[in-house]
């Protein structure tokens, strides 16, 4: 037994080394680690908190209920206004980032952190402040309703060239009921483009 | 005038009452969101898709994507009567822009919008050496990118190419779902975007989700059924030839 | 997009894994088959081998303490890599590298050398001067007991911890293979050959290695090569191959016969841009040629000089470590060409003076030989003169 005294040396040091382990352990690992599984349960929390940018069609219905009751009869009825429009909002000033620790400091010498994400301002937040630019309806309406041999063949198509050379096309359609000559009560087949 | 009637709404439906937590900061403590009672997934109607791309720059603004990756694309494939097995694609900057005018040929031309498929058994999670990558309770591929270690095996082992390390952060990225936007009752940036509803949102544990009735009277299809990943992104009038 | 071929699915077009993530299977691979040399002497006392064992033991330490540090440079946080400790994600494969990795690396090497070098440490601690009288020390653990019976229970236990050091070797390589058999999304890596492959050429590549060590030392120590040592050392390398060759050429002719799906996009890809790294590099050059060599002088064994011998032997153990390097390369960067989608592919662009490449990955094969360099000094593998008058004088 006196002769093997060095394993229990050797062994020992794995005992040691052990321990420590499992008191840094407990220290790291996030409390809400293995809360609803092998993830950090609070990450759920965190990802839901991103900043939303697409306010959704009923924000904006709410307060545009007059275009709301204009786009329901038309062909566009179920086009959502964010889907021309786009996304109305406006990125506030980033807050200067949170100084680190020593080791946080040292980490971001080797792997730079990103910039933190900028608050949002949403137009529905603040109508006079973040205001939408109109969109330009050649550039727009081009987008879906040029016509491609790919495209669905019930979808209306024109040829923007032979269509209305170069005339902006809410000279004749209304965007939000594009049926021609039917601003309010456009026939629901919607061929008006074709 | 109009602040009030904005305010007004906000107290009525579902998507304006969690408003106030997001501008509280505390989401998660919304009283109108139990994870339990959702199972997200999404309906894809091929037949409807017209390539405008409206999706994909919807996402990359909502999402910040970074550019050259995607959290969502749309591929234009077109497939002659005898070569189904060798279909010609593109996806020109992931159909960002649209796609160049086809012209009528022998072959048939459709678009296919992808992205994460939200898998049930999904490979990418079961490949995460740290548990940074999971599947939450209500059914949603979602990476803590605070713990994530960017190895990249994640990446690797997604068969639909949906992963990819972001170029900054220098963590694996991908589609959440629009995460944020789901649990205070709003729908995903691409779908709020879609002009033709190619895109549904699914709930399949909300039985008045119209995914039901849709599920029962339409052949529906995965991708890469073989790969048994329990994809919860449902196809309609999905082509043999797509990949 | 350039070096795109057809279709990729847009988040395709840059490969994740670089030439870090071939390097490391590489040296895992040379730790495994180094370690197996080793053990060949000592389970299975095999008598000719023995002017290898300590080195052997000592270049496989070499190349496990150089393993992780490929895969370090490679993660986008290296500094949250202890997570892969704290919390392990038991359905990963990945995740057992950390624990494999601490287990081969303490329990079995370093304790494993430890007993057989705890004679010369103890003697070692008492005769040196300054800085290494105290590394000497602390290596002793405090007990200087050399007793003949401490020294014959040292032996009986390592040859416990060799033992059990064989099926982690196999485990430590096998695991590295799993990684990516085990991936079901990219038909180039998924096979359940996977792991065995990568065994039986780590075995190969590490009793080269060990092989070729041998020899450069022998020479700059200006004494002859033990003739019956490499001799057996190249039997052994021989055989291995064979099984290792046969396995690869198995998955191969499998392929190629069930002709799945994936097979066009593959089978395009080995002739256009794996064709030089695959079919001549890791094939015909690296596997044929050694493989014929070896056969020659297995059955000529006679006829041979030993010049000539010693030289087929630099040759065949230089081309198998390209050749296994070469496997590692088609493997990890050849599975990134293609598209999942089976209708294009990309090109690997190796980057020069970043974190990921050339100079890195050259940096990083050098390392291990500057640890060996230390080790041996530190842990002389063979008989110095000095110590053995003073141990006969002890």
């Amino acid at each position: 037994m006196k002769d093997a005294g060095h394993l229990f040396r050797f062994a020992g040091l794995f005992v040691v080394a052990f321990l420590v382990f499992l008191v840094v352990r407990g220290y790291v690992v996030p409390k809400t680690f293995g809360q609803y599984g092998h993830y950090r349960g609070a990450a759920i929390g965190e990802i839901a908190q991103h900043p939303v940018k697409f306010a959704g069609h009923q924000t904006c219905e709410g307060c545009h209920s007059d275009i709301a009751d204009t786009k329901t009869k038309g062909a566009h009825a179920h086009v959502n206004c964010e889907a021309c429009h786009g996304a109305l909002y406006q990125n506030l000033p980033a807050p200067p980032p949170p100084k680190g620790n020593l080791y946080e400091r040292f980490v971001a010498l080797i792997v730079p952190p990103p910039p933190p994400a900028p608050p949002i301002l949403l137009h529905a937040d603040d109508p006079a402040t973040v205001t939408p630019v109109k969109p330009d309806t050649l550039v727009l309406c081009a987008r879906c309703h040029t016509a491609s041999a790919a495209k669905p063949k019930g979808f209306p198509q024109v040829d923007p060239t032979q269509h209305m050379g170069g005339v902006p096309c809410e000279t004749c359609h209304n965007p939000h009921s594009p049926a021609i000559g039917s601003d309010t009560s456009a026939s629901p087949a919607a061929g008006g483009a074709k | 005038m109009n602040i009030s009637r904005r305010h007004m709404l906000i107290l009525l439906p579902a998507a304006a009452v969690a408003w106030k937590y997001v501008e509280a900061g505390e989401p998660e403590a919304s009283p109108n969101y139990q994870m339990s009672e959702h199972w997200w997934g999404m309906l894809i109607n091929i037949p409807k898709c017209i390539g405008c791309g409206n999706c994909v720059r919807a996402c990359q603004t909502e999402n910040d994507v970074p550019d050259g990756n995607f959290r969502t694309w749309v591929e234009r494939y077109h497939v002659t009567d005898t070569e189904m097995t060798t279909p010609e694609v593109i996806s020109p900057d992931g159909g960002k822009e649209g796609f160049p005018v086809a012209q009528e040929d022998a072959g048939k031309y459709f678009f296919v919008p992808k992205m994460c498929n939200h898998c049930a058994d999904s490979p990418c999670t079961q490949v995460c050496p740290v548990g940074a990558t999971f599947v939450s309770p209500d059914g949603v591929v979602l990476i803590d990118q605070t713990y994530c270690l960017g190895c990249g095996y994640c990446v690797q082992a997604c068969p639909y190419g949906c992963r990819y390390l972001h170029p900054t952060k220098h963590v694996a990225d991908k589609c959440t779902l629009c995460y944020h936007r789901i649990t205070k009752g709003l729908t995903t940036a691409c779908c709020e975007a879609c002009p033709t509803g190619a895109r549904q949102l699914a709930d399949l544990k909300n039985p008045n989700d119209p995914i039901h009735e849709f599920l029962k009277t339409h052949p529906v299809e995965v991708l890469k059924p073989q790969m048994a990943t329990g994809a919860k992104a449902y196809y309609y009038g999905l082509d043999g030839s797509v990949r | 997009m350039n070096g795109v071929v057809g279709f990729m699915y847009p988040n395709e077009y840059a490969l994740q894994w670089s030439i870090l993530i071939v390097l490391y299977p590489f040296i895992t691979g040379l730790v495994a088959g180094a370690f197996i040399l080793a053990s060949l002497e000592r389970v299975f006392r095999v008598e000719a081998v023995k002017p290898t064992y300590r080195l052997a033991l000592l270049t496989a330490l070499a190349f496990l303490l150089d393993a992780p540090l490929p895969l370090q440079l490679h993660l986008g946080h290296p500094e949250r890599s202890p997570e892969m400790y704290f919390t392990p994600h038991a359905t990963s494969a990945m995740a057992m590298f950390g624990y494999v990795y601490l287990w081969y690396l303490m329990a079995v090497l370093v304790f494993e050398i430890w007993l057989d070098y705890r004679r010369e440490i103890v003697i070692l601690s008492q005769q040196s001067k300054g800085l290494l009288r105290v590394i000497y020390k602390i290596m002793t653990l405090g007990s200087s007991n050399i007793s003949e019976r401490a020294l014959h229970i040292d032996d009986k236990v390592g040859w416990i911890v060799t033992l059990i050091g064989i099926p982690s070797a196999f485990m430590l390589h096998g695991y590295v293979g799993f990684i990516f058999g085990s991936i079901k999304a990219n038909p180039w890596w998924s096979s359940p050959l996977m792991p065995v492959v990568f065994i039986f050429s780590a075995m190969v590549s590490g009793v080269a290695a060990v092989m070729l060590i041998y020899m450069a030392t022998t020479k700059l120590r200006k004494l002859a090569i033990d003739m019956r040592c490499v001799d057996t050392i190249a039997m052994y390398m021989f055989y291995i191959f064979i099984i290792d060759f046969s396995l690869e050429m198995l998955d191969l002719i499998h392929r190629i016969y069930e002709a799945d799906e994936s097979f066009r996009s593959l089978d395009f890809m080995v002739h256009t841009k794996l064709f030089f790294s695959q079919i001549v590099l890791q094939i015909i050059l690296g596997t044929l040629v050694p493989l014929t060599l070896l056969f020659i002088t297995q059955v000529w064994k006679n006829n041979l000089t030993a010049t000539v011998r010693k030289r087929i032997y630099v040759i065949c153990g230089s081309l198998i470590m390209i050749s296994v390097f070469a496997m590692r390369w088609n493997v990890v960067i050849g599975g990134q060409l293609f598209s999942k989608s089976f209708l294009g592919y990309t090109t690997y662009k190796m980057e020069l003076v970043t974190r990921e490449g050339l100079l890195a990955a050259v940096g990083l094969c050098v390392l291990p030989l500057l640890f060996l360099w230390v080790l041996v000094k530190l842990l002389p593998p063979w008989p110095e003169k000095g110590l053995h008058q003073a141990a006969a004088g002890d």
